[in-house]
């Protein structure tokens, strides 16, 4: 099914519309949360916000403000850094030592998971470190232009070009 | 419109981020509209960020079923509207009203404070910025007399201390070529209260002042050094004390400090 149809169903409350959607974006979806929370536990509470949050505002998505992926992106990552942010989570001491999302596919428990995660691994390691940032701060935290340009000391024009650039980049490693 | 420069420009990129504003994430949908290759490019895009957030998902998974319970029960918890409403809870409702209000006040009083330190904070801010002005003006003016007096066509001149004032010091810098002379004050002490210093320019043979004027800004003036036109052909300098508005003809006795032009 078209994902324009797909998202119409959905937002006429057609569960089974749902459940498609889930199964297409609840994996990375997972991936931006546990970037941001680091806990396994929380992550999984989140993901779960998140899904049944879009399940009740379907009415307000509106393809004319953008693609569906990143609108429950925006979801998403607000539930996380929300989470982060709380006063219950930082009580807990949540190691957020690792920086980037990188660090986790660095990380060991990971490598084993799919048959590919390795070869992914291989690849983004190979991204150079202003890329690592770009795509950490835009896309897994959300910064908009100006923010990240103010955290990279980079000027604003070249955020865009930049970031046009390490997506290649990412593009060509996993063939897309 | 230029496709090409338009996918290289990377605001598709930007706009699957959501990082766009939403009048340029409204531009770009009506481009993508028009344009099928702009739609792929943005698939591609988003597919390789999902491909890499899948990446960063840790082993567990959470299944469907634990969503659709969820929306499941969401949709069965309806609470039904009491029409009874006790006086308890219309009084609850005036409790929450006022303290509501009294909340508002306090931050309507705490907004009204801040806006107070903003506007403290931008006058001290119009302070600083102008004492920087006024130190650039001090500063290009050292500058400039500083080139002047390094200047080899400047002939300089020592004025000594006379009787009246053994301690005093002064320092003539004479451009010839311009008709001006520089007066170095540093070395004379502040002119008490209705006095002023009067500077001449004296020939020596006959012994003939003639005043090249007061210096009436003394206290003012904080690097010490007057420009005075001065077109006479000077044999010496000489500073004298004089009584307000100067005199017509120098007081010897209260001739500070004397100088000879080296012929």
């Amino acid at each position: 099914m078209e994902l324009e149809q797909l998202i119409k169903k959905f937002q006429q409350k057609d569960s089974a519309a749902f459940e498609t959607l889930y199964n297409m974006y609840s994996e990375s979806m997972h991936g931006v949360i546990y970037n941001i929370v680091r806990n396994d536990d929380i992550a999984q509470e989140i993901l779960q916000d998140v899904f049944v949050k879009a399940w009740q505002k379907s009415d307000t998505y509106s393809a004319k403000k953008g693609r569906f992926f990143t609108w429950i992106l925006n979801i998403a990552r607000n539930a996380a850094i929300d989470k982060a942010r709380s006063k219950d989570f930082k009580q807990s001491k949540q190691n957020l030592d690792a920086q980037f999302f990188v660090d986790i596919l660095n990380s060991n428990e990971n490598l084993d998971r799919k048959t590919d995660a390795i070869g992914i691994k291989k690849f983004v390691g190979k991204l150079a470190d202003t890329c690592k940032q770009l795509i950490e701060l835009l896309y897994f935290k959300g910064y908009t232009q100006r923010e990240t340009s103010e955290t990279l000391e980079i000027p604003i024009g070249t955020v865009k070009t930049r970031n046009r650039n390490c997506i290649l980049k990412l593009r060509e490693m996993l063939s897309v | 419109m230029n496709l090409k420069d338009y996918i290289e420009s990377g605001i598709l990129e930007l706009y699957v981020a959501g990082a766009l504003s939403e009048q340029e994430n409204q531009e770009v949908y009506d481009a993508i509209q028009q344009y099928p290759e702009l739609l792929q490019e943005v698939l591609s895009i988003e597919t390789a960020l999902k491909k890499l957030a899948e990446q960063a998902k840790p082993n567990s998974s959470v299944l469907y079923t634990s969503i659709k319970t969820k929306i499941g029960d969401d949709n069965a918890k309806v609470i039904p509207l009491d029409s009874k409403t006790s006086s308890w809870t219309r009084h609850l409702g005036w409790v929450a009203a006022i303290i509501l209000g009294a909340g508002l006040f306090w931050n309507l009083n705490q907004k009204n404070a801040l806006q107070e330190n903003l506007r403290v904070v931008e006058n001290e801010n119009q302070f600083l910025e102008q004492q920087i002005e006024l130190s650039k003006t001090d500063l290009n003016e050292a500058k400039r007399l500083l080139t002047i007096l390094r200047d080899k066509d400047i002939l300089s001149i020592p004025l000594g201390g006379q009787q009246v004032s053994p301690e005093s010091y002064a320092n003539v810098y004479w451009d010839k070529a311009n008709n001006s002379i520089f007066l170095d004050v540093q070395g004379l002490p502040e002119p008490p209260e209705g006095k002023v210093y009067q500077v001449w320019s004296l020939t020596l043979n006959p012994l003939t002042p003639t005043s090249l004027g007061t210096i009436n800004n003394f206290k003012e003036d904080a690097n010490k050094i007057f420009e005075i036109t001065n077109a006479n052909a000077s044999e010496a300098f000489g500073i004298t004390l004089e009584p307000e508005g100067g005199s017509e003809s120098p007081t010897l006795e209260q001739l500070y400090t004397l100088g000879t032009v080296a012929p």
